[in-house]
Formats: structure tokens, C-alpha cells, sequence
């Protein structure tokens, strides 16, 4: 379970108060809202990538309030991929791996079955330049997946592709939270993508989280 | 009769193109004729067997090795020092102390003018005039901690079987010092600019990814930043070889013991040997034009270069 208890996040000007949140496992959430609400902030928050005033966030019993993003175990896919540019993709996906010096031979398996779930297994020695947005955004996701994280924030997956790969992403989503199952919280616009792909559905309005019906 | 007006624009078009880089290029083509133009004179001024001469002189060898020696051992520490300088202050831009302090206004402030002046400080050397770069590093060796660090030069020069090296000033380190002492600046600032246009974003993705903030630079950071550290290496080995001011001051003249190429150069013009000058900076156009050739060649290959 994942849950945000009176969070409050200050960013310049921009800050947020008294945000609550809880997600039961294994759910697929989909948080909307309006342009510059705060979403991607709330998401970096829990990422551990900006610092929280008050209040708690925590992954099952642990408070990972104050940990640093390398201790949380939440994997992170943002906007635009935002791929390592000097890392060959096999090398993208296992770096989780590495950093947690797990064994060659494991990490190797783990790419193949990432690979193959994702369908990237033709990519992996090639470089991030020149990958199309559908093929990036897969690479992205199982860089993220690696480690398997208790929770994988996405922050709009499918903003920037055509309707053909949102489309296959979408069918690529649910069959990794399917087999991986990972919680996970999908940041969107698109009321679309919220009945394709959530199990809960939350609306950030006037900086309070509130879940609204499918 | 259908397409003239089409045609008639796309004719305007060509010849404002031809206009825009034509003018755009022309300054840039008159320096370019003002360089080629001295190093011909230069060479028309001397002969090849004035070069060859030249080159048959020891003590001129001496200088050249030295001035190889010292300025990329310059070149080495200025890099050394720019890369974690630079990270630092292209990444604690207001957004960033915010992501790592959190919202405390008084710490904010603090860390943002700690920055600027840090920044500032590390302009100085740049602006300086050379000699006075010189006369601060000679005064600075007349103090206590100056007496300090040339005598412990000493004793590390003559554990590892350089007695002849006594201390710093007046010394061969004494050149590497003072060239050091400007091209760091130089390599800093070009660090710092290499780091602001990274993108950051793949930094934090990776600290996400389990990866501590050492490895994050090692693996994320700096692969991208190679390029900008072939720059800073060569910008801060051609700034050396052209150092001249604080090393007179702080090093001296000395033959065949701290006479580098371009106080030859001095040297030659000041017992009114103008042909040798001219021949000695000849030898040093060469030797530049031959090393930054070299580094940019073989650097480049590196990591992030491969695919640029």
C-alpha cells in the first residue's frame, strides 16, 4: 500500500498543501488534472526527487519520507523518456542492476525477459539516438522495471505518440502490470487512457486529491 | 506565365540567402586572412635552415621539452580541478539548491550568494594582467605557508630522485603553477558552460534508478561532458604554452633550467636577436598547432565522442 498523508510541497511560488492519497497494491492509478495543477511535482516528491515540507509518504509500513531516491524503491518514467544519451539500451536497463552489483548472468536474464516483454529485444545494442518516441518510451519503462519497484510512477506516457503506438503502449501497460505487478501511478490527461488502464481513478483539483468514478 | 512570381521569389530568396551568409562569414573570413597572414610573415621572415639550426640547439630542444611537460601537466590539474568545479556550479542554480536544501529561505539565499561569489572569485585570474598573477604567486611563496609548501616540494622532489628541484619558486614547478594558476580558470568556465547545457533530468532518473550521486556523475554526467573536456584540456594546454607574464616573475629565465618556448621567444628579442624569436615562434606555432591536432584526434574518440 502507498499512501501520502498531508504532504505539503513548496517550489518557488508554486505550493501545494494537505495532500492525501492512499493506493491499495497491485492498482493501476491514474491521477488527472489540469495543466501546472502539480502532478509531475507530487510525483517527483514521492520519487524523492523534491523535498517534502510536511506530512509522510509511505510504501507499505516504511516511511520513505526522508529517504533519498536511490533508497526508495519507486522506479520513475518521465514525460519524455529522458533516456541516458551516451548508454547503449541493454546498458540502460541493467543499470539499476549494476548499481545493485547483482550477477552477470541475472542481469542478463533479466534484459532478455524485459526485452521480451516489451518487445525491444531487436534495440537493445543500439544507442537512444534515433529511436522512435514509441521505442523509447518502452526502453524508458523497462530501465524502470529492472529493479522491480514497489511502486512505477509514469508521468504521461503517451502525450507525445501517435494513436497507432498509444494504442500498443496502452496494451504494453496492462500486460506489465499484469505480470510484473507493480503499483503503479500513471499521471494523464486523457480521460481515455483513465478507463483503458486505471483501477482508480484520482482528479487533482484546487490542490486537493479527490477519486472519482471510472 | 503562371509560376513567375514563384519563381521571381525563390531568385530574391538565393540572392538574400547568398547576401545573409556572405556577410555573416565576412568578418569572420578577415580574421581568418589577419592569422594565416602573420604566420606567413613569420615564415617568410625566417628560413627553413634558420628552423633547422634551431632545432639542432640544445637548449632550444630543452625548451620545447619543457614547455611540452609543463603545460600538459598544466593542462592535467587545471582539468582535474575544472570538471568537479564546474559540475558544481552549472548544477546549484536556483532550482537545484531548492531540490536539495528544500524551501528554507535564509539557506537559500545563503547557498545562491555563496555561488555568485564563488563564481566571481574564480574570474579573477582571468582578468588579472599576468604579471600581476606572477608578482601574487612570488609574494605569496615569501609568506609562511609559501616557505612552507616550497620546502615540503623539496622533500618530495628528493624522496622521489629529484634533488635538483629545490622547492618551488624559481623552480620548474614554479611554471606549471602559474600556468596552472590561469588556464584553471579558463578550464572552469568551460566546464561550467559544458554542464548547463546537459540536461540534468537524466541525472535524477538515474538516482531513482538506485545509483548514488558519485556513480550518477561518473556514468551519467560525465560521459556527456566529455567533449566539453577535451575543450577545457586543450583551451587550458594552449593558454599554458602561451603563458609567459607570471611565469618571467615567478619562475624566471634561466637556461636549460626553467626556459620554456615562449621565454625564448623573450629572450631572443630582448638581446636583439629577432630572427631567433621569430624562428622560436615559429617552433611554438608549430608544436601548438601539432599538439591540439593530436589531443583533439585522440580525445575525441572517447566515450561521447564516438557518436558525435
Amino acid at each position: 500500500m502507498i499512501r501520502i498523508d498531508n504532504v505539503a510541497i513548496q517550489q518557488g511560488d508554486f505550493r501545494m498543501e494537505e495532500l492525501n492519497l492512499t493506493l491499495p497494491d497491485q492498482c493501476y492509478a491514474i491521477l488527472m488534472g489540469p495543466t501546472g495543477c502539480g502532478k509531475t511535482t507530487l510525483v517527483e516528491a514521492i520519487c524523492g526527487l523534491r523535498p517534502v515540507s510536511r506530512g509522510s509518504i509511505h510504501l507499505g509500513q516504511t516511511d520513505i519520507t526522508r529517504h533519498a531516491p536511490f533508497d526508495r524503491n519507486v522506479g520513475y518514467v518521465p514525460q519524455d523518456s529522458v533516456l541516458f544519451p551516451t548508454m547503449r539500451i541493454d546498458q540502460q536497463i541493467e543499470f539499476a542492476l549494476v548499481v545493485r552489483k547483482m550477477p552477470r548472468n541475472d542481469r542478463r536474464k533479466r534484459v532478455a525477459e524485459l526485452a521480451e516483454l516489451l518487445g525491444i529485444g531487436n534495440i537493445l545494442e543500439r544507442f537512444p539516438q534515433g529511436l522512435s518516441g514509441g521505442e523509447r518510451q518502452r526502453v524508458a519503462l523497462a530501465r524502470a522495471l529492472a529493479f522491480r519497484p514497489r511502486l512505477l510512477c509514469l508521468d504521461e506516457p503517451l502525450a507525445a505518440l501517435d494513436a497507432n503506438t498509444k494504442s500498443q503502449i496502452t496494451a504494453l501497460l496492462k500486460r506489465v502490470h499484469r505480470q510484473e505487478k507493480v503499483n503503479v501511478l500513471h499521471i494523464t490527461h486523457s480521460p481515455t487512457e483513465a478507463v483503458e488502464l486505471g483501477t482508480l481513478v484520482f482528479q487533482m483539483v484546487d490542490q486537493q486529491i479527490i477519486q472519482t468514478a471510472l | 506565365m503562371a509560376n513567375e512570381p514563384g519563381e521571381m521569389r525563390s531568385s530574391v530568396g538565393r540572392r538574400t540567402g547568398w547576401l545573409f551568409w556572405t556577410s555573416m562569414s565576412g568578418l569572420g573570413g578577415l580574421y581568418l586572412a589577419l592569422i594565416i597572414l602573420l604566420v606567413v610573415v613569420d615564415f617568410q621572415y625566417a628560413s627553413l635552415s634558420d628552423i633547422r639550426t634551431s632545432l639542432a640547439d640544445e637548449r632550444v630542444i630543452f625548451s620545447i621539452c619543457l614547455s611540452l611537460v609543463t603545460c600538459t601537466l598544466a593542462a592535467i590539474f587545471s582539468v582535474w580541478v575544472a570538471v568537479p568545479t564546474g559540475y558544481v556550479l552549472a548544477r546549484l542554480g536556483r532550482d537545484a539548491i531548492e531540490r536539495h536544501l528544500g524551501q528554507k529561505p535564509g539557506l537559500n539565499r545563503l547557498a545562491r550568494f555563496t555561488r555568485q561569489s564563488v563564481d566571481t572569485i574564480l574570474d579573477i585570474p582571468i582578468v588579472l594582467p599576468p604579471l600581476v598573477v606572477g608578482i601574487s604567486l612570488l609574494v605569496l611563496f615569501q609568506t609562511g605557508v609559501g616557505r612552507s609548501l616550497d620546502q615540503a616540494t623539496q622533500s618530495f622532489f628528493s624522496w622521489i630522485g629529484f634533488p635538483g628541484i629545490r622547492g618551488i619558486t624559481y623552480e620548474i614547478p614554479a611554471i606549471v603553477l602559474a600556468q596552472f594558476t590561469v588556464a584553471a580558470a579558463f578550464a572552469i568556465r568551460t566546464m561550467r558552460n559544458t554542464f548547463e547545457q546537459i540536461d540534468d533530468r537524466p541525472e535524477l532518473v538515474a538516482l531513482t534508478l538506485g545509483a548514488r550521486r558519485f556513480r550518477v556523475f561518473h556514468r551519467i554526467a560525465l560521459p556527456q561532458a566529455w567533449p566539453g573536456v577535451v575543450a577545457a584540456f586543450t583551451l587550458a594546454w594552449a593558454r599554458s604554452l602561451g603563458e609567459f607574464g607570471p611565469i618571467l616573475i615567478f619562475a624566471g629565465t634561466a637556461r636549460m633550467k626553467t626556459e620554456v618556448l615562449s621565454t625564448t621567444v623573450y629572450l631572443n628579442f630582448q638581446f636583439g636577436n629577432l630572427r631567433g624569436a621569430v624562428v622560436a615562434s615559429l617552433i611554438l606555432i608549430s608544436v601548438a598547432v601539432m599538439v591540439l591536432i593530436a589531443t583533439r584526434l585522440l580525445l575525441l574518440g572517447g566515450p561521447a565522442g564516438r557518436r558525435r
